[in-house]
């Protein structure tokens, strides 16, 4: 579903963000991406959704030869993307509802077809009774949850979330986190950074942990060099 | 399309304070390159007037045969430049003479002979009047064997000629830069406008939506804001133009713009918010994504 081979990324002002990140994420798999901030995380997912171009190196998402993309093709490819943030993203001026039909409203969805699949999604995420809030009416919980409806509502094929637990108090962690799960047992790819290392540890995922720019660990090699 | 005009109408209910600062901006900006305009119109039109009574007169010979004249004046009708060409008998300009100079009329009235000369009164199609042109017919006149002398008030055309040089380049200096502070202006208007809506780009296309998709409301509403701006400009320079008119007497003779040159203000309004959304939006659409991210992580 993803693959990276020695992928290096050098912004504008020199600094080397990602120094050969190489690895393969298999159908149905969950990863955990982990390291301090500036480790290079959110720079190597935004790679994986093409807001970023490898300077040197392959990235293949879904089909996709994101690497070399071209402008009028990224649409395409985030449409098989589910993309959730720490910061929620929601438009404040619109209702649950709102936000998630947008979704689907702006990459020309039939209007038919749209109040039906917003209301999958929303009973999906356990928000059906709430699809008339604006997000300031609800919890940072419930907020996530609306953005990982959104996510979900164009079916993609990959889920990529930077840190969406990173504002929320502990019930709330678990409850998004119990639903990104579920999403990843019906097939879907789920890739996740995060700092929280309880959460990692609750779990038997595979683990990939940057520092400086470099993958350091990938307990998916470790399996391996176990069996061999 | 609904979905275009639904996003592009929503902007004005969501930001109606920011709505009605680009579109007052944007009619304050075509108002003043408006009133502008109108002094230009108005400007001209006097000019017009002057340039009307350009005429040049060659004094005919006594005794030329009238259809010796008759002749030469259908010949004279034909330069380029020529609109009419009048002629005046002797006895016309002595008419005219008594008529006009009243002081002078017990004089005129005893004459025995008449010592006014017969004469061709030539007057030049508009885009003729000016020195160089009246010169080049008054040239040609000459040249003729019956005109014994040519006389077209060459410095009060000179003069003439300067106040329009100078006209034309006040109106391109003054005009060009009302126009470059409106489109400064407008610009920013538009750029807050976008900064405000940043979050909702970044959205679309993270969800997907094609650059064209994105660009559609902004469009739309740039033109829409465009088209009130231009309709408010307009309004505003009528009701400037009443007020300058009921109270200056002098200035009875005002025109204002007619139907066409409202169009071209309106059209331009269009442009304008056209054209300044396009250039914001283009660049959101090119480098902000990116920023948002970076300030997140």
């Amino acid at each position: 579903m993803i693959r990276l081979s020695h992928v290096f990324k050098t912004f504008p002002n020199g600094s080397l963000a990602l120094k050969d990140v190489s690895f393969h994420v298999p159908k149905g798999e969950f990863v955990f991406l982990t390291g301090h901030s500036g480790a290079g995380k959110s720079t190597l997912l935004r790679m994986l959704y093409a807001e970023e171009r490898p300077t040197q190196g392959e990235v293949r998402v879904g089909g996709h030869l994101v690497h070399s993309l071209r402008t009028d093709e990224i649409p395409r490819l985030r449409r098989r993307l589910g993309i959730v943030f720490q910061d929620f993203r929601l438009l404040e001026d619109r209702t649950a509802f709102e936000n998630i039909a947008f979704a689907l409203e702006v990459t020309g969805a039939r209007t038919d077809t749209i109040p039906a699949r917003v209301t999958r999604v929303l009973t999906q995420v356990g928000l059906a009774g709430k699809s008339r809030a604006h997000p300031r009416e609800l919890s940072g919980g419930e907020q996530q949850r609306v953005a990982i409806a959104r996510a979900l509502v164009n079916d993609p094929a990959i889920l990529i979330a930077d840190e969406p637990t990173g504002n929320l108090d502990e019930r709330a962690t678990r409850g998004v986190f119990q639903l990104l799960r579920d999403i990843n047992t019906s097939g879907t790819v789920v890739v996740m950074a995060t700092h929280d290392l309880d959460l990692v540890r609750q779990t038997t995922y595979r683990t990939i942990e940057m520092r400086e720019g470099a993958v350091v660990f990938d307990s998916a090699d470790e399996a391996q060099g176990e069996e061999r | 399309m609904r979905l275009l005009t639904r996003e592009a109408l929503l902007s004005f209910r969501r930001a109606p304070l920011l709505s009605a600062l680009s579109v007052t901006t944007i009619a304050f900006s075509l108002f003043t390159v408006g009133l502008f305009g109108l002094v230009a119109l108005n400007l001209r039109a006097a000019l017009r007037d002057l340039e009307e009574r350009v005429e040049i007169v060659a004094f005919v010979l006594r005794s030329t045969p009238p259809e010796t004249i008759t002749l030469a004046s259908q010949d004279i009708a034909t330069f380029p430049e020529v609109l009419t060409v009048t002629y005046v008998t002797e006895e016309d300009a002595l008419l005219r003479a008594r008529r006009e100079l009243v002081e002078f009329q017990d004089a005129y009235q005893d004459l025995q002979v008449n010592p006014l000369p017969a004469s061709l009164e030539i007057r030049l199609r508009e885009g003729f009047r000016d020195a160089a042109h009246a010169e080049a017919v008054a040239e040609r006149l000459r040249g003729f064997t019956f005109v014994e002398d040519v006389r077209f008030g060459r410095d009060w055309v000179e003069q003439l000629d300067n106040l329009r040089d100078l006209a034309g380049i006040l109106g391109l200096v003054i005009g060009g830069v009302f126009a470059a502070v409106a489109i400064v202006i407008i610009g920013v208007t538009i750029r807050l406008t976008l900064l405000q809506r940043a979050r909702e780009i970044h959205i679309m296309r993270l969800v997907g939506a094609t650059n064209w998709f994105i660009r559609g409301p902004f469009l739309l509403e740039g033109a829409l804001k465009g088209f009130m701006g231009g309709i408010l400009a307009l309004v505003l320079a009528y009701v400037g133009y009443l007020a300058f008119r009921n109270n200056a007497a002098a200035l009875n003779g005002l025109v204002f713009f007619g139907p066409q040159h409202m169009l071209v203000i309106v059209a331009f309004g269009i442009l304008l918010g056209l054209f300044g959304s396009m250039i914001s939006v283009g660049r959101h659409l090119k480098g902000l994504g990116g920023r948002i991210d970076r300030r997140a992580a």
